[in-house]
């Protein structure tokens, strides 16, 4: 095993990542004109006629709602359309930085905490940039984007290792499934957290420039029946390679004890979501509970617990 | 508990169909008999609003088993525990916060939980397969009051159009003027194929349990392991294993190594560990070469023997005072720093005379003077060098039939040997030997040899479990992916009215393209092309329609 780093490369990929923060700032500022002096979503969306909607798919959100009075000025829609533009580009910065990395050290980039966040963060503005593409989901961007940001400066500020070699027992190929599937499915969870949030900050009985309700309910909804299955395979993958590594699949480490928590959580919201009663607020709040899991197994089991993915190299 | 329904009732009345939608809280029984209450019971058991409870007492009931030490994970952070707070530890032993997941309250949650399921699932299967086996539903009589509707001018027969909606894999029906078709059984499938497959998962934990065992030993270089129950320094078997089970197997430990990153910011760090083992899977069978490594593991059918940890045990020649060598051996060390390897090790001599001797060493894999002391600087064995910290005589106390360990001196019987002084003394390099005070021999650095932990495992359930795992992994993504939905085609002279329904949660913008598309291949069949000409009352034709608003619908 290679202990050979590029250290050229690996500063590389620092300061692509530092861009990278820059760059998801800069997009969260045109997002946020944009929400500022665009178009605001009335309180009539909820009561719209079916008819009126006619015209666009029913799952598509309402972009054809009547504006209230004033027209959106056309150059707050142009700072979207360049916040659009910038987050691509950081998204590209992104993934330029994770691959650097993986290369000066020749190795699945993502076996420590650092490393795992700034692969989080992609994974969330790639879920958001993805379902971007299909569902008119702009306004997202400036939360979406500024999440991104302040994980990727934390990750910078606390979690920064110098790039390098790692742990015999992250010699696997495993790192390659287990890891990215979790990485894939946090990404889907924070961006139904952001969702989630916004929901619970969102009035219907106040015109805003978020979207309705249950348009948010209905975005949360969707990312977390995509990354449920992830999150599933996630664990299991983690099971099996536990099962190479330390001779059992299961074994109550306090980082398999929260994925297990948080499988239960998500399992829970989306069994609420089926029950009369807990539709709506309640299921939110159930799936920000289920966020909150997840947060913290991703960071505060690292942080707080001594187990057997302690190796995650947290700087003390 | 109730599986996530389906939920396929439809604010029209023809088509309505409930595919056993959430039951509602139970109404308290008022003046039944024991029937009665018990029929309440259950009902309550496998009601949604208790299994989600349950499945949150089920995640709340984890927590402490990832905050407080588990003696099923780590039995000497317990005793640690109990040495730094006994008080505290005693209550929470009380509650069994210690061995959360064997607890009999979190087995109650789990089995509730598990109960719930099955006396949901169960009754849904059956009327499942009955679901499957019935013909989808005749057509409402006004398809462009359903969620999606479409007319359209044209002579499509009923023999087109159920060949048509074929090809598609619905399933069809067929009446005089209308065609009713249906797709995605497959949802509650995969539904119920994960429920069931948690419970498999259950049952597979549960059998390795029993019929599994889990071993620990620690080997010394050069030294050898069979597999029996006297060979571990901890087993620990399922009820249902026998001594006579074991796979019988044996190695020798030939060779450890272990690689390191040899500088920069990361030095010291780990890269690689090798065991070369020589392996007999039956003590008849050949010898063959195992290079051990982490992530992977020896297997002798079925049976894994797992690289867990590695230590040095530095070798010793104690001379007792009559001149007698009364030790000649490896003495396994534990290992204080991580990052240095600085190992503290226990060496006792029974066999000494006059008196038996112990002595408390540190090992220092790569020893560098320090100020005054001497300590260890990197992980491989660079310079070796061993520093007594005590030496003592009189009575081991291995003769007394109380079992110790063999890392700690249990000293209240010995005695130190000389003046203890407050500096230590200068560490033996390899090769040195020291004579000891009170003229009761000397004590020589021999050699350095490596230690490996092992774990050695056989879990019968673990490939059930994997099936069990991957089944439910391909239920939940048949239930949260597949939508189920129906199409009814009604003609009369000239006029196709389609119509179409989807209860799938938060899917309705998918179905609205793939309507949209069988709309259009019915329509293409169209020899007129005038009859593109849209009719449908007031409303714009090809414009889904917003769902109908009931209860349960997205």
């Amino acid at each position: 095993m290679s202990s050979q780093v590029n250290t050229g490369l690996a500063t590389l990929s620092d300061q692509l990542i530092l861009a990278t923060v820059l760059l998801y700032l800069a997009a969260m500022i045109g997002y946020a004109l944009e929400l500022a002096f665009g178009r605001v979503r009335t309180v009539t969306a909820e009561k719209r006629q079916p008819v009126a909607v006619g015209a666009a798919s029913a799952d598509v959100l309402p972009s054809a709602e009547t504006p209230r009075e004033p027209e959106p000025e056309a150059w707050a829609v142009r700072a979207g359309g360049i916040a659009v533009v910038l987050t691509w580009i950081a998204w590209a910065g992104n993934l330029a930085g994770i691959l650097t990395r993986g290369i000066a050290v020749d190795r699945w980039p993502w076996a420590n905490m650092y490393e795992f966040v700034v692969a989080i963060c992609f994974a969330a503005v790639t879920a958001f940039l993805v379902l971007m593409t299909r569902q008119p989901i702009r306004f997202l961007g400036a939360f979406v984007t500024v999440t991104a940001a302040l994980g990727l400066g934390f990750a910078v500020l606390f979690l920064h290792v110098q790039a390098g070699p790692v742990m015999p027992a992250l010699h696997s190929y495993w790192i390659a499934i287990h890891v990215t599937a979790a990485i894939v499915a946090s990404g889907l969870f924070i961006l139904a957290g952001v969702c989630a949030i916004l929901y619970l900050i969102r009035r219907d009985d106040r015109a805003s420039v978020l979207p309705s309700r249950k348009d948010l309910e209905r975005i949360t909804h969707r990312a977390i029946v995509i990354s449920f299955p992830i999150w599933t395979f996630a664990v299991i993958a983690g099971a099996m390679w536990a099962d190479r590594a330390w001779g059992r699949y299961w074994g109550w480490d306090p980082k398999e004890v929260w994925a297990f928590i948080t499988w239960v959580a998500y399992a829970a919201y989306l069994h609420a979501r089926a029950t009369a009663g807990w539709r709506g607020k309640a299921a939110i709040i159930v799936s920000l509970i289920a966020f909150a899991c997840l947060l913290f197994n991703l960071i505060g089991v690292n942080i707080f617990f001594s187990g057997l993915h302690s190796y995650a190299d947290v700087p003390s | 508990m109730t599986v996530p329904p389906d939920t396929e009732t439809t604010g029209t009345p023809e088509a309505s169909v409930t595919i056993e939608s959430a039951p509602k809280e139970p109404a308290r029984p008022v003046g039944l008999g024991v029937i009665g209450w018990l029929r309440w019971g259950w009902r309550t058991l496998t009601s949604m609003r208790t299994a989600l409870i349950l499945l949150f007492l089920f995640a709340l009931g984890s927590v402490p088993g990832s905050i407080f030490p588990q003696r099923g994970v780590d039995p000497d952070k317990v005793a640690q525990y109990f040495a730094n707070s006994p008080t505290e530890a005693k209550w929470l032993d009380r509650f069994q916060l210690f061995d959360v997941f064997t607890a009999p309250w979190y087995a109650a949650v789990y089995l509730l939980l598990f109960v719930s399921l099955a006396g949901c699932v169960l009754p849904r299967a059956l009327s499942h397969v009955k679901e499957i086996r019935r013909k989808p539903p005749a057509a409402p009589r006004n398809l462009l009051r359903l969620p999606y509707g479409e007319a359209f001018e044209g002579g499509l027969t009923v023999e087109e159009a159920a060949a048509k909606l074929r090809r598609k894999r619905f399933r069809v029906v067929t009446g005089p003027d209308w065609v009713a078709a249906e797709k995605g059984y497959l949802r509650e499938t995969g539904n119920l194929l994960f429920h069931v497959a948690l419970l498999a998962l259950l049952f597979a934990v549960g059998a390795g349990g029993l019929y599994g065992y889990r071993g620990n030993v620690l080997v010394v270089e050069g030294d050898g392991f069979a597999n029996t129950v006297a060979a571990y320094d901890r087993f620990m078997p399922g009820q249902r294993v026998s001594a006579e089970s074991l796979t019988p197997f044996s190695f020798t430990l030939k060779d450890f190594q272990a690689s390191y990153v040899g500088s920069g910011e990361k030095m010291g760090q780990p890269l690689d560990y090798s065991a070369k083992l020589s392996v007999q899977d039956t003590p008849s069978s050949a010898p063959r070469d195992v290079d051990l490594k982490v992530n992977d593991p020896l297997d002798v059918n079925g049976t894994l023997t797992y690289l867990i940890g590695h230590g040095y045990a530095p070798t010793f020649k104690v001379t007792d005072g009559k001149g007698q060598v009364a030790f000649d051996g490896p003495v396994p060390c534990l290992v204080d720093d991580q990052a240095t390897y600085t190992s503290e090790c226990t060496i006792k001599v029974p066999d000494a005379q006059p008196t038996q001797l112990g002595f408390v060493a540190r090992f220092l894999p790569s020893t560098v003077p320090n100020g005054n002391a001497w300590v260890s600087v990197f992980p491989a064995a660079v310079n070796p060098t061993v520093q007594i910290i005590g030496s003592f005589k009189g009575d081991l106390g291995l003769d007394s039939g109380q079992p110790q360990s063999v890392y700690v001196l249990d000293s209240d019987k010995l005695k130190p040997l000389g003046k203890m002084s407050a500096q230590p003394a200068a560490p033996l390099a390899l090769g040195e030997t020291r004579d000891l005070p009170d003229g009761a021999g000397k004590i020589q650095f021999t050699g350095v040899k490596e230690w490996i932990t092992l774990q050695t495992t056989r879990d019968p359930g673990r490939i059930p479990a994997l099936g069990a795992a991957a089944a439910a992994v391909l239920g939940l993504v048949l239930s949260l992916m597949i939508r189920r939905r129906r199409v009814w085609v009604r003609m009369t002279d000239r006029k196709v009215t389609v119509g179409g329904l989807t209860r799938t949660e938060g899917d309705s913008g998918a179905f609205s393209e793939e309507f949209a598309e069988l709309v259009s291949l019915l329509r293409d069949s169209q020899d007129s092309p005038d009859s593109q000409a849209p009719q449908a009352g007031d409303r714009p034709a090809a414009a889904p329609v917003e769902p109908s608003t009931g209860p349960d619908e997205e």
